[in-house]
């Protein structure tokens, strides 16, 4: 059933996910830690609380400029199904099959 | 963080007319007041658990996705787990498997990596007003298993006033359950499956992103950031190499709304 070496850990490619484990880790506990040693203002503060979304869409622009009308319309249907039962499943459920029809006619 | 510095204090005189606009800014910045107490219970790891359930589901097809991926450019079932298990980010595995050639480009990968990554210290930071309130060992723990979902739920949950600290490794849990066993389902039924494009696994992450994104719409308050982050993030991505864009989207958001904050 495994396939051969599918157990297989090479010494060098285990470095190299170490090595990329603990710049990732660095990452993530880097920004609390430097907010740990720096007085925030209401100012920075508010800059901060725009992250989230800002960063979502970043991630999202690209992505979705870099597709065509079957992905556009597909992210289309999940705010819809978002907008109408606020399910993050039904929406992913509705966009992945939206994504597979809409592809299949254009 | 009710503590003023100079420069909002002699902003403010100098600003009336704002302060009514203003209001949806202060309402969603209440919960981190120290009024606010946040705990770190089971009960919190476990709402936060239930919660990512089911985008961790949807995470699961992106990771059979990576699965799939790491197989093909020649890592073993067992070195995509280990991947999976310790480095925990989805777009930077993916483009790391990518990159991955004989001889291993290992300087290329991991600058990468800390690249496509940085992103996590701004999260780190957003989620900052809550979690400094926590011991470091709970605080930094946590964080170890943050990706962009579970940050994204985590953020929705503490801005609404739950207090609940232990919510973010809760979901951090489940992220890591799901990741890895579908890392290995993956990589180890990769050649089975073939064309991920085929069944609409390629569109799973970008589903889950609009998804998230219906969530933390706040009204209008929202659309200049976002607009700001979109048009900064789209011209990144055509002029700059790798995923540099989505943290100089970012930043951009956070630099414009810092600059506007009086208006």
């Amino acid at each position: 059933m495994i396939a051969e070496g599918a157990l297989a850990l090479d010494p060098l490619v285990v470095g190299v996910i170490l090595a990329m484990a603990l710049v990732t880790a660095l990452t993530k506990v880097g920004g609390l830690w430097v907010l740990r040693r720096i007085e925030v203002s209401e100012r920075l503060e508010a800059g901060l609380s725009v992250l989230p979304g800002a960063i979502v869409i970043a991630i999202l622009g690209p992505e979705l400029a870099a597709g065509g009308p079957a992905e556009w319309g597909a992210a289309g249907v999940v705010l819809l199904v978002m907008w109408r039962t606020e399910s993050i499943l039904l929406s992913l459920c509705g966009g992945v099959g939206a994504v597979v029809l809409f592809r299949a006619l254009v | 963080m009710t503590g003023f510095d100079g420069s909002d204090a002699d902003h403010d005189p100098g600003d009336p007319a704002g302060r009514a606009t203003d209001e949806p800014v202060a309402e969603s910045r209440a919960p981190a007041d120290e009024r606010q107490p946040v705990t770190f219970s089971r009960e919190g790891i476990r709402a936060g658990l239930l919660t990512c359930l089911p985008v961790a589901v949807g995470v699961g097809g992106y990771g059979v996705a990576f699965g799939m991926l790491a197989r093909r450019a020649g890592l073993s079932v067992a070195e995509a787990a280990l991947m999976s298990a310790t480095v925990l980010a989805g777009a930077a595995q993916i483009v790391a498997v990518e990159l991955w050639a004989e001889p291993l480009p290992v300087a290329t990968i991991v600058l990468t990596t800390l690249a496509i990554n940085l992103r996590y210290s701004l999260m780190g930071a957003a989620l900052g007003p809550w979690l400094e309130r926590l011991s470091p060992g709970r605080s930094y723990g946590s964080l170890l298993l943050m990706a962009d979902e579970n940050w994204a739920l985590t953020m929705r949950d503490l801005k609404s006033g739950s207090g609940r600290g232990a919510f973010l490794l809760g979901t951090g849990i489940a992220m890591w359950c799901f990741w890895v066993a579908s890392t290995i389902l993956g990589a180890a039924a990769g050649g089975v499956i073939g064309d991920p494009a085929r069944y609409g696994i390629d569109f799973v992450l970008a589903a889950v992103f609009v998804a998230l994104a219906a969530e933390l719409w706040e009204g209008r308050s929202t659309l200049v950031p976002w607009l700001v982050a979109l048009a900064t993030a789209v011209a990144a991505a055509e002029l700059v190499p790798g995923r540099w864009y989505i943290l100089l989207g970012g930043l951009a958001a956070a630099a414009v709304e810092v600059i506007l904050h009086d208006r």
